[in-house]
């Protein structure tokens, strides 16, 4: 198992240089000039700006040295400076990244709950009433648009009966508390400001239940075939002749069964979720990499969207490579070969 | 062999029925089995596959699936279990009736250590034992089945053991609390010929030590001249004949025992050719009239394929055949 996870672990730079080159090679096709991409067209003849940007990029250099260049200045942190924003593109995404994983951890753990949950309800109870509910709320998330979803819960949780905030992070008036993990709810806790974390909390909870409701479809099918499977195997049978109650039989035995897969799906799902977040954040104004992505495609701003795409690149290179690792972890065959 | 009839039995089932379908439409698979187990006393159960053997076990100690109807009476130390609500069920379980099963390969959880298995059959009914106590004991039940340095094996997932092996972790954790009463399965159709002997030894050993009432569900009638008290014959959801197994082995009052025994192979006269059943055991709800066995029977009259035979008794031995001897008690 070790050497597996070695394995992964060593191959993790050659597929983040990938990707970088990817990103770069995107530089040098856009508009035929490699400045168009790093500056923006209002900056274009203000030669200085023009200068400075060859400069720092070797934009008069041969390619490969151009390529050695930007690498060189990816490591230092430097992702060239947003049209939009006027800031470093690192720092834009330092501040937002916080915000969708925020997002996406959430919604990725209310869409695991939710769809464990219905999954297995549906599995115990298969072919009832109780089943046939379970999976049509599990196909009703996960077959309804985002967006859709998104503004219909807006509207009515926050327009129509105004139970819960509308939009954003927290409370546009309150005071941040000091940035530790940049997830507001965290930092809030850490800070002691109870009523921050309330706040973030209750911000938090919309948007992440529309995203976490499109995978939990996804996941409580897969819960729901893998747990009939299991729990028609002779093991369950054993556990039941030992005197062990139904939720012991369920959670304990079968489930635990299905935890492989199930792992692996939530894992995977990860990169859904990134791909909603998108939407989602557009709907609820959420300040994550989501919008700034959708701001920097519709400014053409090409630094932060290459900035995101490999951000985004290597988030969902460390997650599969995380669920992988949990895939081996999880399972005592393979664990042991 | 310790049975006597004069013990008050352990286990007593009575006309047990089970029937499986929905919405109305359901078939027996178990018509009206009746047999009984005295403390310490190992009855075999004998019958084709598909007889109802496993169904009819299972139902007994309330493990039947979703789909199957029960009746009939089933009695523990004359308790009656047969609606006896799950909870009250579940103290029994794993604690005085323990059952193993067919396929070792498939019966343990394979994403449990060996360990917290054994050591889960036992916390479950000694809710005050500490872990760590627990798993002594499961180290005692390893030695206890001969298992070689089970400290070491406590800490292996089933994958790690043979066949031969998980049955003997399986029989472990039946007697984990000491029961009064084992079910076996077939406990070795899944198992090499060479381990079957194995295991049979197993758990004859223990059967003695602990003074188990077993019930020994097989379809080979030849393992159950050396380790049963009694046998039951089962064909098509039914007994047909039950009796002491001296009394069964020498005096056969069934036709369908008598082809069973004639085609035990060590004990075919003729070793060129072995005798076998002629056809199949009848499919679940296309059970003919008359004697079920009527369609298979060398010595089928016209009787048998008109009515149910009348159980036959002669001391403790019964048949249910029109042509069997003894006194007709019809029970059915
Ligand atoms: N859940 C179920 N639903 C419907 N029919 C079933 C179900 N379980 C068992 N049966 C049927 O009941 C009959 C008896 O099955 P059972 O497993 O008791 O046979 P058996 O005597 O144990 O055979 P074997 O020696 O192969 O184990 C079979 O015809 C089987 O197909
Ligand atoms: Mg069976």
């Amino acid at each position: 198992m070790l050497s597996y996870i070695l394995r992964r672990l060593i191959a993790m730079p050659f597929l983040i240089l990938g990707i970088v080159t990817l990103a770069f090679l995107l530089t040098t096709v856009v508009k035929g000039d490699p400045l168009s991409a790093i500056v923006s067209e209002r900056q274009m003849n203000n030669p200085e700006v023009v200068a400075a940007a060859k400069a720092r990029w070797g934009l008069d250099k041969s390619l490969p040295e151009r390529y050695a260049i930007y690498v060189t200045n990816l490591l230092k942190g430097d992702m060239g400076t947003s049209f939009i924003t006027r800031r470093p593109v690192a720092q834009d995404v330092m501040y937002r990244l916080p915000a969708t994983m925020e997002l996406v951890l959430s919604a990725m753990l209310i869409g695991s709950v939710v769809g464990i949950t219905l999954g297995v309800t549906a599995a115990y109870f298969r072919d009832t009433a109780i089943d046939h509910s379970a999976r049509f709320f599990a196909l009703f998330g996960s077959s309804i648009p985002v967006f859709w979803l998104g503004l219909a819960l807006l509207y009515l949780t926050s327009v129509k009966w105004g139970i819960l905030p509308g939009s954003g992070r927290v409370d546009a008036r309150a005071a941040l508390p000091p940035v530790v993990t940049g997830f507001i709810t965290i930092d809030a806790l850490l800070a002691g400001n109870f009523k921050i974390f309330v706040d973030a909390l209750w911000h938090l909870i919309l948007p992440s239940l529309v995203l976490g409701w499109t995978v939990a479809g996804t996941i409580s099918r897969l819960v729901r075939a893998n747990m009939l499977e299991v729990m028609g195997r002779e093991f369950i049978l054993t556990a039941r002749a030992k005197g062990a109650g139904e939720l012991r039989v369920v959670i304990r035995h079968a489930l635990r069964n299905t935890l492989v897969p199930t792992l692996t799906v939530i894992g995977y799902s990860f990169a859904y979720l990134l791909t909603g977040a998108v939407l989602t954040e557009t709907i609820f104004s959420w300040p994550g990499m989501g919008s700034y992505a959708v701001d920097a495609a519709r400014g053409l701003d090409f630094p932060a969207i290459i900035g995101v795409t490999i951000v985004g690149g290597v988030i969902f290179l460390l997650t599969n490579l995380a669920t992988d690792i949990a895939y081996v972890v999880a399972n005592p065959r393979v664990r042991l070969g | 062999m310790s049975g006597t009839m004069q013990d008050e039995p352990l286990f007593e089932v009575r006309d047990l029925r089970v029937a499986f379908g929905k919405h109305g439409n359901f078939h027996e698979a178990v018509r009206g089995i009746s047999l009984s187990v005295n403390p310490g006393e190992v009855l075999g159960i004998v019958g084709e596959s598909g007889s109802g053997k496993s169904v009819g076990m299972l139902a007994a100690i309330g493990l039947q699936s979703g789909n199957a109807r029960v009746s009939g009476s089933v009695r523990f130390r004359g308790r009656e279990l047969i609606g006896l609500p799950n909870s009250e069920l579940r103290k029994l379980r794993g604690s005085r009736i323990a059952m193993i099963f067919q396929d070792p390969l498939s019966s343990l959880n394979p994403v449990m250590t060996v360990g917290n298995q054994l050591s889960e059959a036992i916390l479950l009914h000694n809710k005050d034992l500490s872990k760590k106590a627990a798993m002594r004991r499961a180290e005692d039940l390893l030695a206890l089945v001969a298992i070689p340095q089970p400290d070491r094996r406590l800490q292996q997932y089933p994958h790690e053991f043979s066949g031969g092996m998980r049955q003997r972790v399986m029989i472990a954790m039946a007697v984990a609390n000491d029961p009064d009463l084992l079910i076996a399965d077939e406990p070795t159709t899944a198992l090499d010929v060479t381990v079957q002997a194995q295991i049979m030894e197993v758990l004859a050993e223990l059967q003695e030590r602990l003074k188990l009432g077993l019930i020994l569900i097989t379809h080979d009638l030849g393992v159950l001249a050396g380790h049963a008290d009694r046998v039951a014959v089962v064909y098509s959801g039914q007994v047909i004949e039950q009796a002491g197994v001296d009394d069964l082995f020498a005096r056969p009052n069934h036709p369908y025992t008598r082809g069973l025994i004639a085609s035990i192979p060590n004990m075919a006269e003729e070793k060129e050719r072995l005798f076998s059943i002629e056809g199949t055991p009848p499919a679940l709800g296309q059970f003919p009239r008359g004697c079920a066995f009527n369609p298979r029977c060398v010595e089928a009259q016209d009787i048998c394929r008109q009515l149910a035979p009348p159980i036959h008794r002669l001391g403790d031995h019964t048949a249910a055949c029109h042509f069997a001897a003894g006194t007709v008690e019809d029970t059915r």
